[in-house]
């Protein structure tokens, strides 16, 4: 078994409104951040998942997504993978 | 303004407790003021214990951590309320309960943060829309209701092929008078298609006394026991 560490990133799918982004979107407008847009404001949730191999830890991450890391009618998650850099199983 | 205090039949309806449920001993004493035998269902049973109808109160169950109602859904009692939905049976989300049966997918759509990201406890003026659910009984289509709202996320939102079906099949159960938090089409609860299954922001069991500013939370109650009393008699039809 390896481990992989996890990232998966929950953010307000593109049509749903997101008073937070639009929130700091004008106060970084307001700090003179100029041509800043697109801010969304979503939740990134980390950890660590042992698995066989890389394509079982992403289909057990998405099985995670689908049943309870993101509500499918408001968010989209993305999930980043990559493999840990010592292997504390053994 | 009289309140109607007796029950057709004598019904007993469960108030689901989650960790960090708030609103249950308001729910639990407004609905037994209206004279309901009452049972608290705490979230690790498995079993609603036979009563005719089940309220989830309003509260941050489980925190609401990760999402409104996200962790709540997977609690034992919910396969139970599941079931007796399925069943017809009557089911009622108040506010978190109302997040927690979107979440567990009794009813469509999500609740999200409010538009101005603002915390509201406020006296809200309702419209009546549809009344052909479990808690219609005695109201009628534009009557207006005073229920104060309590909450973050109360933004009812869904796509737009969900709102068409809701609007066609008679799903809207209210609409907000004056938008307060952002919601789609002004909507402040829904029910499922066979309208067993009813969600709302607003907090009927606050309403229930002239002393409280309006006891218009009670006309929703009793409705709802009367709905009750009807499965009650449907059960026991059934099983005669």
């Amino acid at each position: 078994m390896n481990r992989w560490d996890v990232l998966v990133e929950v953010s307000p799918r593109a049509e749903i409104a997101d008073p937070a982004g639009t929130t700091i979107e004008r106060a970084l407008a307001a700090l003179g951040f100029a041509g800043v847009s697109g801010v969304r404001v979503g939740k990134a949730i980390r950890m660590d998942v042992t698995a066989a191999d890389e394509s079982e830890a992403r289909s057990v991450t998405e099985q995670m997504c689908d049943r309870l890391l993101a509500n499918p009618v408001i968010e989209d998650a993305r999930i980043e993978l990559r493999a840990a850099t010592q292997d504390h199983t053994t | 303004m009289s309140v109607p205090m007796s029950v057709p039949m004598s019904v007993t309806v469960g108030v689901v407790q989650f960790p960090g449920t708030n609103c249950d001993l308001d729910t639990f004493d407004a609905l037994s003021e209206l004279g309901a035998r009452t049972a608290l269902l705490r979230s690790d049973e498995t079993s609603l214990g036979g009563v005719d109808a089940v309220v989830i109160p309003g509260g941050f169950a489980h925190g609401d951590y990760l999402r409104t109602g996200a962790i709540a859904r997977f609690s034992p009692i919910m396969d139970a309320v599941a079931s007796f939905a399925g069943a017809g049976g009557p089911v009622v989300g108040i506010c978190n309960g109302f997040q927690v049966l979107t979440e567990a997918g009794l009813l469509p759509g999500a609740l999200r943060p409010n538009a101005g990201l603002s915390f509201l406890c406020q006296p809200q003026q309702l419209i009546m829309v549809s009344v052909n659910h479990v808690l219609g009984h005695g109201l009628s289509p534009s009557d207006e209701l005073s229920i104060p709202i309590n909450h973050f996320e109360g933004n009812y939102v869904c796509d737009g092929a969900t709102l068409r079906r809701l609007r066609e099949n008679g799903q809207v159960v209210m609409r907000y008078v004056g938008n307060p938090n952002g919601s789609v089409d002004d909507i402040a609860g829904i029910c499922n298609e066979t309208g067993n299954v009813v969600g709302l922001m607003p907090h009927p069991e606050r309403a229930t006394s002239e002393l409280l500013g309006t006891a218009d939370g009670c006309k929703l109650l009793n409705a709802l026991l009367s709905a009750a009393a009807s499965t009650r008699r449907a059960a026991g039809h059934r099983a005669a």
